[in-house]
């Protein structure tokens, strides 16, 4: 079992103080906002795509550390690959963090995201580390917007 | 039968005075609630979400058990025995809320589901039938959604206007401004008694007196001072007031509205159905009457009665007491809290009851309350449902701490202590 505690371990506390790819892109092509309307978290992504690549990403916003954490990782870890390999890991994350995949017994792309493991013993803390992910994945369908409260 | 009364009177004795130092017994009191012995995450608990839903004392459980293993029936209809002594007892309870809140009569006391539904019952049973075109309904800056959402229906549908009394820093009503709003076509005030988001007492008595002057109905909304001060409805002369049974110990699902018998005769129904009829005929239905009229099927007969023992509890505790050991709990926190540094208390009205909201340097409330979770305690983190108090003070959400009488000191100690460890985690 992942200790919940462990979430809040020093990567995660870097990237909420530091975060990455952190403020407007120019040139985006793709802009999605996404919306945790249970706790307010609220982010905005910027990205851009060139022949599948995604060539550039940044996010602004107003979230929590563990909102905030999963962005700022997020955003380093999807810059170069194509959309369909950021799909995969959205895929990934998301059954990562809702507990159905186990990172240290099946196969995955996560690399040091398996940090956001432990957010699967948080119920009510899900929704945040996915708020990303699933706005990422906005954009991708060039949906403006989405929330939490929605689906897939 | 009746196991709540043999519980209840084991409380005179120990809280015959409103000293509570040496008569408020509260290792006692805390034995009464099963749940604070659990540990959570392998601390003990500490329970400080109380504005949000408060936990139940035994004698409210066996209450709750008893009618449900011996006397359960439905109500109002049939002749047999247990329908007639669940009636009955169902009924009681109706007569312990009209005492609790110094009603004159019980038909004034209305079963709902909770305050939320009393709101709305009265937005469409008054509102809708009084309130047209170009009419004005005064809110206030600090209420919960569940007051602030009715209004905008109601106005959205029949083209009036929503007024709302703005707050000064401290999260106190500007009653100037309130005295402002009224005009020829103000046509009703709907007010929050304590703001659950900042523990603000308002000055209702006042602010129902400003209403009436200029002949308009008021509404309070009594969710978050109910349970904790005493409340009587002809000293405030309010027109309408509401609480819910699960912030003052009772169950979920069953709540109080008062209205005075005038207005509620006035008012169309909220939903058809059995018990709210006098006489069907495919032609034409008539009414019953007040309470009846407004309680359509049939209720939450066990949350019914689990609210009049709730009443009886909170009543042998005595309210006096409550306030006093609240207060205490309020002023040793706040004490505390603000030699914290970067903590900052939203909410610091001059008569509050014991909240305390507060944001810590620009860590977001929902790490705070994660972490604090992992030390066993409940604190609530979020925007409270009321997203415009949030506004107002320009930030997303608070942590809020809200006490009850079964709180400690040491409970306090250790929140103070979690939030100390909170910002080394993020330091």
């Amino acid at each position: 079992m992942n200790d919940p505690r462990a979430l809040y371990q020093e990567v995660i506390l870097d990237h909420n103080k530091k975060p990455r790819n952190f403020g407007v892109l120019e040139n985006a092509n793709r802009h999605a906002e996404g919306h945790n309307p249970v706790c307010g978290d609220h982010i905005t992504l910027h990205v851009k795509i060139d022949d599948e690549y995604i060539t550039g990403i940044s996010f602004e916003g107003q979230s929590c550390a563990i909102c905030k954490a999963s962005a700022s990782m997020m955003t380093g870890q999807i810059k170069g690959k194509t959309v369909a390999e950021a799909e995969t890991l959205i895929q990934e994350f998301r059954d990562m963090a809702t507990g159905k995949l186990n990172v240290n017994a099946q196969p995955h792309h996560l690399g040091r995201l398996t940090v956001f493991a432990g957010v699967s013993e948080l119920p009510s803390r899900i929704k945040c580390a996915i708020l990303p992910w699933h706005t990422l994945h906005a954009a991708f369908k060039k949906m403006n917007s989405t929330s939490t409260e929605k689906d897939f | 039968m009746n196991a709540h009364i043999k519980n209840q009177a084991a409380f005179p004795e120990t809280l015959a005075t409103t000293d509570t130092s040496s008569t408020f017994n509260l290792a006692r009191l805390r034995a009464d609630f099963p749940i604070l012995q659990r540990s959570i995450n392998g601390k003990p608990l500490v329970y400080l979400d109380n504005a949000a839903s408060s936990q139940m004392p035994q004698q409210v459980i066996n209450r709750l058990v008893h009618y449900q293993a011996h006397e359960h029936a439905n109500i109002h209809r049939g002749v047999h025995t247990l329908s007639q002594a669940a009636t009955t007892e169902y009924e009681n309870a109706r007569i312990k809320a009209m005492h609790f809140i110094g009603a004159q009569e019980a038909r004034e006391i209305i079963f709902v589901r909770g305050a939320t539904e009393g709101i709305n019952l009265i937005m469409h049973g008054y509102g809708r039938r009084f309130i047209g075109e170009g009419d004005e309904v005064i809110i206030s800056a600090m209420e919960h959604h569940s007051n602030i959402v009715p209004w905008q229906m109601l106005c959205e549908e029949k083209k009036a206007k929503l007024r709302v009394i703005p707050m000064n820093d401290v999260g106190e009503l500007l009653l100037d401004e309130y005295a402002k709003l009224f005009n020829a076509r103000t046509k009703f005030v709907a007010l929050t008694h304590v703001s659950n988001a900042l523990g603000t007492i308002n000055p209702v008595h006042e602010m129902i007196a400003t209403a009436h002057q200029q002949g308009v109905p008021v509404l309070l909304d009594g969710a978050q001072a109910a349970p904790h001060i005493a409340v009587n409805v002809q000293a405030l002369d309010c027109d309408f007031y509401v609480f819910s049974s699960h912030k003052m110990c009772g169950p979920t699902g069953v709540g109080i509205l008062y209205g005075k018998a005038a207005l509620l005769e006035k008012m169309q129904p909220y939903q058809g159905g059995g018990d709210m009829i006098l006489n069907v005929t495919f032609e034409c239905t008539t009414y019953n009457d007040i309470p009846h009229k407004f309680e359509a099927g049939t209720p939450a007969i066990a949350a019914g009665i689990g609210l009049g023992a709730a009443i009886d509890y909170i009543t042998a505790v005595g309210l006096d007491n409550i306030a006093a050991h609240e207060h205490a709990l309020l002023e040793h926190a706040t004490h505390a809290a603000r030699n914290i540094q970067g903590l900052n208390i939203i909410g610091t009205a001059q008569h509050k009851a014991a909240v305390l909201s507060f944001t810590l340097d620009d860590i977001h409330p929902h790490d705070i309350g994660t972490l604090l979770d992992q030390d066993g305690i409940a604190v609530r983190a979020g925007h409270h449902c009321a997203q415009p108090v949030m506004q107002r003070f320009g930030i997303p959400a608070t942590a809020r701490a809200s006490f009850a009488f079964y709180n400690t000191f040491e409970e306090v100690d250790a929140l103070i202590a979690g939030i100390h460890a909170v910002k080394k985690v993020f330091s």
